[in-house]
């Protein structure tokens, strides 16, 4: 039971990574868009799927709470200013959505909040991955950092990495989805953007080493976690080809490939704690009761019908979005 | 004195949940109508519906994606703010939130991107499920959290184990009389926000003497529907009574304003309760009242506050305020709807303008009643979190700072009004622009039975549907 709960937030954490992940990044990269018609395109390839894309954010809030309650309040509690920044970024971005197409001297206002919206919580979520690898303070289960304890160098450097990598899948989510002048735009943007992302992997390796991050010791106890960095890399090849070759099919797929290798090569160093060093996931766990109540309905069959609609609505949508047809 | 951390946690949680519930009571009846419309249009192939149900859409838009944005708070504040209470009954609340959000929110969120966007791309009875589906969704979402706070309210079915709440009987929990009235008065509250809406707007239109057909649905709709769901509203509201009379005593003394031991008791009917004498000022009541409707006799003795240590006494001013304005707006509604429906069916509401500007002006008062509802609910459960169980003051985040409390509270406030102002006023040139005017631009053609914006986008859907599958 509580490994078919593990498995299902890990499931949830992935899926948001790559569906908000993408939106957010076309947020990011709407700042850089020349002109009116290629932000309504841009905006086309996301509108339809923004809000499907973010209740994932919900449903890994929700596991966590149900299956691992110690964890969320302690998570939450330590990361308090950074969760209240990401879900007013979050806010600003969302009512953009809506607000933009009725507005009229007003748009600019939410052009902004959308990217700046977008920067705030993908930021804010890579800070907060980075203040976990790197240790939060903890005693008897009350935080101990202080209000600004998750924000170090290290946690900001992983704020901008995954930022970067946001934006990375963004551009390669407008190649796939759109054509013309977007899709050029954002087959230029790629390849800096890939570069970025490299040099902040080797930055965060770098500073790990230097600082004897205790995470590091999982590697050298377990050489085989080596796999899934050594997938991500053959990932960034594919990647690299089919820029070259300006495919739109590819590029998606192989960065959305590099962050499974990234989030699995992060879950295993973690595991079995799920805050580092702090608490296992068995001493998270909550209790049977509430572990079987949630796998005999909502886990076993609601959870393969949340699948089928995602994959409904991004059927319905396929192809290439088109603005002239879709905005309303 | 300073204010601490507990006080602007809880300010803050009331703040952004008042500001949530605005939206969903709105949208949940709204995507109920709007699944009403499409099938009557499919139905009868009038397009008055048709055009109808393209104009609330707009709306609901809007409207659905501020609630989903506020939303998203409200899931989180339990761990940011609430790390205490969220920890001990996480093994409960956690999976009834998990519940909402796998049924409730994923229905939702799936089928709205195809309500807003996908009507040419699917056939018309998909599209009429994706509404129905949204509708549902809706509902859903509002019973798990009447599952989850009446849970609060009135806590069963659990032990209590090393200091966290653990379930030993889901049926309880879900299944027990509590949940039952409070989703039904939630539900039909819901309903009656849409209806009122929706009859307002027609009221509007015909005393600007605009969009008579469009007008003439909308305001026979919506006061049928109000005039018809009102008394059993009201019904339900005496058995939500019922239940806080049984399981918080407190509570229903601070509703009365009854400070004392009463046999039989009275029913104040309007006073200024004042706590630090435990009496009322300038109070009108009527004697064995109390009884009557507290335990159904004239005989009843009925507990009053001081009953109660003074530590788990609720505040008293605002559940007793704040219940007598609910009512209030209850009945002002019931007149509204019914004084309307009558003149309607005897064809003369369109000439008193009177009482169309009284339908015009009265969209505010189920919200209104809903948040009153709201403040004397959760007011009145003070001071418990868990009902007789956890304190508010111990539900609190331990560690979490004043001035962290702060920064966030202000910001909330501040970014809360920001989009408030917008989207109200977006959604005020909407409705001003009415049926016709889709997304404020004239339109050149007299009512067209297909919306302008869709008619231009047909033809470019059809040629991207031919070229790019
Ligand atoms: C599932 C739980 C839940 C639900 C559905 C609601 N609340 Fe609530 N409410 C809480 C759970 C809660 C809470 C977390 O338990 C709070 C925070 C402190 C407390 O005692 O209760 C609270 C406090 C609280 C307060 C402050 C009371 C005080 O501290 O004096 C207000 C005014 C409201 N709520 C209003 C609302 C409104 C308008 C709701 C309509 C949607 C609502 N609540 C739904
Ligand atoms: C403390 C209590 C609450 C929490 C934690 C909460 C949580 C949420 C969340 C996370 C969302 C966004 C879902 C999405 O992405 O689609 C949402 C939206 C929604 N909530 Fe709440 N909510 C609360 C109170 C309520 C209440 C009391 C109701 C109704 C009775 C309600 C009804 C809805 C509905 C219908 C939506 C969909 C959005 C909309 O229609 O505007 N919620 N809520
Ligand atoms: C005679 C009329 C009414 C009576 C006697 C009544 C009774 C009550 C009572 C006693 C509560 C507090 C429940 C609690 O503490 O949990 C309540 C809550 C509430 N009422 Fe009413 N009510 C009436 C009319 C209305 C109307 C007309 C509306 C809305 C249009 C409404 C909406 C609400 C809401 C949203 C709540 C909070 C949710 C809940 O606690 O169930 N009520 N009502």
């Amino acid at each position: 039971m509580v490994m078919y709960w593990v498995a299902l937030l890990a499931i949830s954490i992935l899926i948001y990574l790559l569906l908000d992940g993408f939106d957010l990044g076309v947020g990011m990269l709407f700042g850089v868009a020349g002109d009116e018609a290629k932000r309504n395109a841009m905006l086309g390839t996301v509108a339809p799927v923004w809000d499907g894309n973010e209740t994932w954010l919900i449903v890994t809030g929700v596991i966590m709470w149900g299956s691992f309650p110690v964890v969320y309040a302690m998570v939450m509690s330590a990361f308090y200013i950074p969760v209240v920044v990401m879900l007013l970024g979050l806010i600003l971005r969302g009512v953009a959505f809506e607000f933009r197409g009725k507005a009229f001297r007003s748009r600019w206002i939410w052009d902004v909040s959308f990217v700046a919206g977008s920067f705030a919580a993908s930021f804010m979520q890579g800070a907060m991955v980075g203040a976990l690898v790197e240790g939060l303070q903890f005693s008897n289960g009350d935080y101990t950092g202080g209000t600004l304890g998750w924000l170090t160098a290290f946690s900001a450097l992983c704020g901008i990495g995954l930022c970067f990598g946001y934006a990375l899948l963004g551009a390669c989510w407008l190649v796939r989805k759109s054509d013309g002048p977007v899709r050029d735009d954002a087959r230029r943007q790629i390849p800096p953007l890939a570069i970025g992302v490299l040099v902040f992997l080797v930055a965060v390796f770098a500073y790990a080493l230097a600082e004897h991050l205790p995470i590091l010791q999982r590697w050298t106890d377990r050489p085989y976690l080596f796999v899934f960095p050594a997938i991500g890399a053959g990932a960034a090849a594919v990647l690299a080809k089919s820029i070259l070759r300006h495919d739109d099919y590819w590029p998606f797929h192989m960065v959305a490939m590099i962050f499974v290798a990234a989030f699995a090569t992060l879950a295993l160093s973690f595991w079995p704690y799920m805050i580092p060093f702090v608490v296992t996931i068995d001493e998270a766990a909550a209790p049977h009761a509430s572990l079987a109540f949630m796998f005999w309905g909502a886990g076993l069959f609601v959870f393969p019908l949340m699948l089928l609609y995602v994959a409904v609505g991004y059927r319905v949508f396929r192809g290439k979005a088109n603005p002239a047809a879709d905005h309303y | 004195m300073d204010p601490t951390a507990l006080l602007l946690s809880r300010l803050q949680f009331a703040f952004t949940i008042s500001f949530h519930i605005i939206f969903p009571a709105f949208t949940i009846g709204l995507a109920a109508w709007l699944t009403v419309l499409e099938a009557m249009h499919q139905y009868s192939g009038k397009p008055v519906y048709r055009t109808l149900f393209e104009f609330w859409l707009k709306i609901f838009g809007v409207a659905f994606g501020m609630g989903v944005v506020s939303g998203v708070v409200m899931a989180f504040q339990f761990g940011t703010n609430w790390s205490v209470l969220s920890k001990m009954s996480g093994p409960i609340q956690g999976p009834l939130l998990s519940y909402e959000t796998f049924t409730a929110f994923m229905l939702e969120a799936g089928f709205f991107g195809i309500l807003i966007f996908g009507r040419p791309r699917v056939p018309p009875w998909f599209y009429l499920f994706s509404t129905a589906m949204v509708a549902l969704g809706t509902t859903l979402s509002a019973f798990w959290i009447m599952v989850n706070n009446s849970w609060m309210q009135v806590p069963t079915g659990y032990v209590l184990q090393n200091g966290q709440f653990v379930p030993d009987d889901w049926g309880q929990i879900i299944f027990n009389r509590v949940v039952w009235v409070r989703f039904p008065h939630m539900l039909l509250a819901s309903y009656l926000t849409g209806a009122f809406c929706v009859a307002a707007t027609g009221a509007w239109y015909l005393l600007r003497r605009t969009y008579r057909a469009e007008a003439h649905v909308m305001l026979r709709m919506g006061l049928a529907l109000a005039a018809m769901v009102l008394p059993v509203q009201l019904f339900i509201g005496h058995l939500v009574g019922d239940y806080v009379h049984d399981y918080q005593p407190a509570k229903f003394a601070a509703i009365e304003a009854r400070w004392h031991d009463e046999q039989p008791a009275s029913e104040v009917l309007i006073a200024i309760p004042d706590s630090s004498t435990e009496s009322n000022k300038y109070a009108i009541s009527i004697p064995v009242l109390g009884s009557i409707i507290g335990s159904m006799s004239f005989t009843s003795k009925e507990v009053g506050l001081t009953s109660f240590a003074s530590q788990d006494r609720p505040p008293v001013a605002v559940p007793f305020f704040a219940f007598r304005i609910m009512v209030g707006c209850g009945f002002v509604m019931l007149g509204l709807a019914w004084f309307g429906s009558w003149l309607g069916l005897k064809h003369r509401l369109e000439r008193s303008r009177l009482l169309l500007w009284g339908i015009f002006l009265s969209f505010p008062l189920p919200w209104i009643a809903i948040l009153t509802g709201w403040y004397t609910a959760e007011v009145g459960r003070q001071p418990w979190t868990v009902y007789g169980v956890l304190r508010t003051a111990d539900a609190v985040t331990p560690f979490l700072t004043a001035s962290a409390a702060m920064t966030s509270l202000i910001l909330f406030v501040a970014v809360y009004a920001f989009i408030f102002s917008f989207g109200t006023y977006y959604i005020y040139r909407l409705l001003r622009a009415g049926p016709a005017g889709l997304g404020g631009k004239p339109l050149d053609v007299p009512v067209p039975n297909r919306p302008m914006s869709l008619a231009d986008r047909m033809p470019a859907a059809r040629s991207h549907l031919e070229a790019g599958e």
